[in-house]
């Protein structure tokens, strides 16, 4: 040991340079290889979106040679398509409100106070972020039914509250604890209310928890299927529910149906700029 | 930070209480009514006690999309966690590519569970899709409707390219909570960088880690859409896992009573190894702060 480090002392200062810029090119690789992994599929999807169908079916092009924005037109003018857009929107947009709204003093008390059952509440809310769709499916069905509910898009929104709720909690808990009870404490010195404290000071503090809070009750009632498709026959479809019947009489339509997939990016793709930083925090319930 | 004690924090708490209770207790309840009665139709019921628990546990259906369940889950955590660590240690820590590797790899993240279904289902298609026709040109038989192998290759690999990034992320956030000095340490006492690793970047990425394998754990336990939109289960029942299997009993076939049975057993699995990471991963937290 004490040989090789007496060895490797002199030279270390040249020695070290090349080995590091080896390591780096290393690192390289292994990030182009692996964003080449994810990009594919979806550069896939793309192209093919901007094909037409006989071009998809009948000639293999890595891009489009016969461009056409016809399956964009399609999805954009018919209401059976694009009514599944407004649908999906609206029940994650109420879903998103009803989240927040409950969540916020919820995770007031749980970062603020001790109270009795604080600790097996807060497990008893990650369970239900445990809880398979699959399980929930039936009964949800049943009780949306029986109250006149079904193929609504409240019932949807509520539905997702099931995972969302315990998410938001987290997360808002997660921001709230970073901020020094102190400022509470003197707010309330200085006369202000619970409700005003809340509102003009409080909110303002945990502004970025908020959003990472109601992106990801947007972003995870967006992506769910099997609850909102079950939940739902005509009025309120979801998108996701529509793309899964493009099979018509003449096969089905490969270009419309990646149209519709694109589509469904787009609202993750346009703010995932903004929330870069806080996607980790977000998918591991604000716990990092 | 010291809490105060203050029972009356509960009225904050109620809102969700009561609305979880809506849309968490009610339905569970009725599921376990379910899983203690035969019916007749027309409503009328009658108790059978645990008949249809005794039934589920002897039936060979159950067993086999548990073991297929749990070799699925076992696969994607052996795959998923090394990778996204490995991923992790490779990632620019600061400037413009660090962000540019960040959206780009939350990308996957945000996409529709079902078109994260399509988007394999397309990619993997032998006539019109980029992998298909590329392993077909190589001569490589490859057929994911028909080929039980080629089935399961295609949802490992979809979840893989779905859910490693997560991982990744996660571990990316670990690593970067290390402060330099850790390194400059390791740097004086030249220090290998498997030592490196195993002595100072994976203890401290102990935590995220948990909650990395927590969360893998608990969504490929219950994936449905993507392997659904992709292969439907099959060929035959081969990627047939537990939450395609109830779907199919309880919405497909309406038997009340075994899916309801069936749930149950479902969910408290998946609650019990739950519980024991969430205990794991406090205690974690506690030894840390």
């Amino acid at each position: 040991m004490s040989d090789a480090t007496t060895n490797a002392m002199p030279g270390s200062l040249t020695a070290s340079s090349p080995k590091k810029r080896l390591k780096v090119k290393g690192s390289v690789i292994v990030m182009t290889l692996y964003l080449l992994f994810l990009l594919l599929p979806i550069y896939w999807l793309l192209t093919m979106s901007l094909k037409t169908n006989t071009e998809i079916l009948n000639e293999f092009t890595l891009w489009p040679h016969d461009f056409t924005l016809a399956n964009y037109a399609t999805i954009l003018t018919d209401p059976s398509w694009y009514t599944g857009y407004i649908n999906s929107i609206i029940y994650v947009t109420m879903n998103t409100a009803i989240s927040l709204a409950v969540a916020l003093p919820a995770a007031y008390a749980f970062s603020r106070y001790r109270f009795m059952g604080d600790n097996h509440l807060f497990f008893w809310l990650l369970t239900n972020r445990m809880a398979p769709p699959a399980v929930f499916a039936l009964p949800f069905f049943q009780l949306y039914s029986s109250v006149g509910l079904f193929d609504t898009h409240i019932a949807v929104a509520l539905a997702h509250c099931l995972f969302n709720v315990p998410l938001a909690v987290w997360i808002l808990e997660g921001f709230m604890r970073g901020v020094p009870k102190e400022i509470d404490e003197t707010a309330y010195i200085d006369g202000y209310s619970f409700g005003r404290f809340f509102v003009k000071i409080f909110t303002p503090l945990i502004a970025s928890g908020i959003g990472v809070a109601a992106f990801f009750c947007f972003m995870f009632s967006w992506v769910e299927l099997l609850l909102s498709r079950t939940l739902t026959t005509v009025d309120a479809k979801p998108i996701s529910a529509i793309m899964t019947r493009t099979q018509g009489a003449a096969g089905i339509d490969w270009g419309v149906l990646a149209a519709a997939g694109v589509l469904t990016i787009v609202p993750g793709a346009l703010v995932i700029y903004f929330v870069r930083n806080y996607i980790a925090k977000g998918f591991a319930l604000g716990r990092v | 930070m010291d809490k105060t004690l203050n029972h009356k924090a509960w009225f904050l708490v109620l809102p969700v209480i009561v609305l979880v209770a809506f849309s968490a207790v009610i339905p569970l309840m009725t599921v376990v009514n379910y899983s203690v009665q035969d019916t007749f139709g027309n409503n009328q019921f009658f108790w059978v006690g645990l008949e249809w628990f005794e039934e589920m546990l002897h039936s060979e259906r159950m067993w086999d999309a548990l073991g297929r369940q749990l070799l699925f889950s076992a696969i994607i955590l052996t795959i998923q966690i090394p990778l996204g660590i490995f991923v992790a240690l490779n990632m620019p820590k600061s400037g413009f590519w660090s962000s540019f590797c960040l959206v780009m790899m939350s990308l996957p993240l945000l996409i529709p569970w079902n078109v994260v279904g399509t988007i394999w289902q397309i990619f993997g298609r032998v006539d019109i899709g980029l992998l298909g026709y590329t392993l077909d040109a190589l001569g490589i038989s490859y057929n994911y409707t028909q080929d039980i192998f080629a089935a399961w290759v295609t949802i490992i690999v979809m979840d893989v390219w779905h859910w490693t990034s997560l991982v990744a992320l996660l571990a990316f956030a670990g690593l970067k909570s290390i402060p330099d000095a850790y390194y400059q340490a390791a740097k004086i006492d030249q220090a290998s960088r498997w030592a490196i690793f195993r002595y100072i970047e994976l203890p401290k990425m102990m935590g995220v880690l948990m909650i990395a394998i927590l969360l893998r754990f608990m969504d490929s336990f219950m994936i449905y859409t993507e392997p659904f939109v992709v292969t439907g289960g099959g060929p035959g029942n081969a990627t047939t896992l537990l939450s395609i299997d109830l779907v199919k009993m309880a919405l497909g076939q309406f038997d009340l009573g075994p899916a309801a049975a069936f749930s149950i057993m479902y969910y408290l699995v998946i609650l019990i190894i739950s519980w024991v990471f969430y205990t794991v991963m406090t205690n974690l937290e506690k030894k840390e702060g």
